[in-house]
């Protein structure tokens, strides 16, 4: 009999139903990672006791952690499952998913509230409408080199788990929009639309409701300086608050 | 801009002005009675004899106060913690805010019970009177140090808030200069408090 590894997986069948723990071994494989186990539990859908059970739901698309769509609470933090090697990590391994979401099966929940803040926060350049704007401006290499750290965000929601000011309770957009913000006003055109972003995050749930953990940007797989946005927009929201309170 | 966005800034700047500033002067008085029962009554009646005094009490401490702890315990309330899954510094240092905010709450609220309410005019030996029960101190210890935690940890927070410190860099010394706050105001506002014997 070859190794086996011990998976616990928090499992609820649909929205409404009462979650429970099921056991599972499967067995091992040189370098295997956590969506290759669901996938081997999806092969044989048995658990621990040796009863035959539904497979184990879940989601993942581009297995190199850059799509953010496998991210799950792997033995309690939020992370990817792709770029969970099981090599690396502590057995039983549990698996359950995430919790600031509203879930849809077991370790599938819907991640759209990070879409619709970025709608929120007006997070989109606007380019050529009815008419050529010409090309678009030169950007400096500094400015490219925060961009692109920016960039690496894939709305994973790992920043969201993280933050203990979003939460049921509250309705805090989370860490994420914000430095989408930060990406999109750092470019000439998309700074056009500056003021209209940071109206949009002194509104409901803003960037006033960061309550300075900083969990988010340890918590961020792409190592994106989230607080250092989140700091840079306190600084600009601000002064645009007062220079509006001054300026009318 | 709507008006959370307005309480929160304002929430943040409550806590250093005017209510930081009035905790300065307060441990400043205070250490007068290291000096002695006669500087301390000094300094009282100093204080005392500020025009106006009744109603500056009420926009620079007491309506700010009021405000910073009805806002601040909503801003509680909307927490979810998560000290044990996410167990990084920063983190505990969150909690630890939201926590010396509600010591902070109750031990200000029954100094001000006992002290500013119901003691009369205030002198020395009305301090010294309320602090002879070695309880009262051990509770006073307690209050007055997650006050200055409060305080301390709030002020690096709030020049995040407000956009002054950005940078990681120039975050880890803003929290240098936090602890140093502390540790100051630890050390005046005890040795301020065993002095009314």
């Amino acid at each position: 009999m070859s190794k086996k590894i011990t998976f616990i997986i928090k499992r609820c069948d649909n929205p409404q139903a009462v979650a429970y723990w099921e056991e599972f071994k499967v067995p091992y494989f040189p370098k295997m990672n956590v969506v290759a186990a669901l996938m081997e539990i999806q092969k044989n859908p048995v658990n621990a006791k040796g009863e035959a059970t539904t497979p184990v739901a879940w989601e993942c698309n581009c297995l190199e952690e850059v799509c953010g769509a496998c991210t799950m609470i792997i033995n309690g933090t939020a992370r990817q499952a792709c770029s969970a090697l099981v090599d690396n990590l502590a057995q039983p391994i549990r698996l359950a998913p995430l919790t600031k979401f509203p879930l849809v099966r077991d370790l599938v929940v819907d991640r759209q509230v990070m879409f619709s803040n970025l709608r929120k926060v007006k997070a989109w350049i606007d380019i050529d409408g009815t008419y050529d704007m010409g090309p678009g401006p030169k950007i400096s290499q500094n400015v490219q080199e925060a961009a692109y750290e920016l960039s690496k965000c894939m709305t994973c929601g790992c920043c969201m788990e993280a933050c203990p000011n979003v939460n049921s309770k509250s309705k805090f957009i989370g860490p994420a929009a914000i430095a989408q913000v930060d990406l999109v006003n750092s470019h000439p055109t998309g700074a056009f639309r500056k003021e209209a972003r940071l109206e949009a995050l002194m509104g409901e749930g803003g960037i006033a409701d960061c309550g300075n953990a900083q969990n988010c940007a340890k918590a961020c797989p792409k190592e994106i300086p989230l607080t250092r946005s989140i700091a840079k927009l306190n600084r600009e929201t601000s002064a645009y608050a007062l220079k509006k309170l001054f300026g009318k | 801009m709507t008006n959370s966005f307005l309480w929160r800034k304002l929430h943040s700047l409550s806590g250093i002005f005017p209510i930081g500033i009035f905790l300065l002067e307060h441990m400043f008085i205070n250490s007068l009675a290291v000096k002695g029962e006669k500087a301390f009554n000094q300094g009282v009646a100093l204080l005392h004899s500020i025009p106006y005094l009744w109603a500056l009490e009420v926009i620079i401490i007491f309506a700010p106060i009021l405000f910073h702890a009805f806002y601040g315990i909503w801003v509680v309330y909307l927490t979810r913690n998560n000290v044990l899954a996410y167990s990084y510094f920063r983190n505990w240092l969150f909690y630890v805010q939201r926590v010396t905010a509600i010591i902070t709450l109750i031990f200000v609220g029954w100094h001000v019970l006992i002290l500013r309410f119901s003691s009369g005019e205030i002198s020395f030996n009305v301090v010294a009177q309320a602090l002879s029960n070695p309880a009262v101190i051990v509770l006073y210890l307690i209050g007055l140090v997650a006050t200055f935690v409060h305080f301390a940890n709030g002020l690096w927070s709030f020049l995040i808030s407000w956009g002054i410190t950005i940078g990681e860099g120039a975050q880890r010394k803003a929290a240098y200069l936090s602890t140093l706050v502390f540790v100051v105001l630890t050390v005046v506002g005890v040795n301020a408090l065993l002095a009314f014997k």
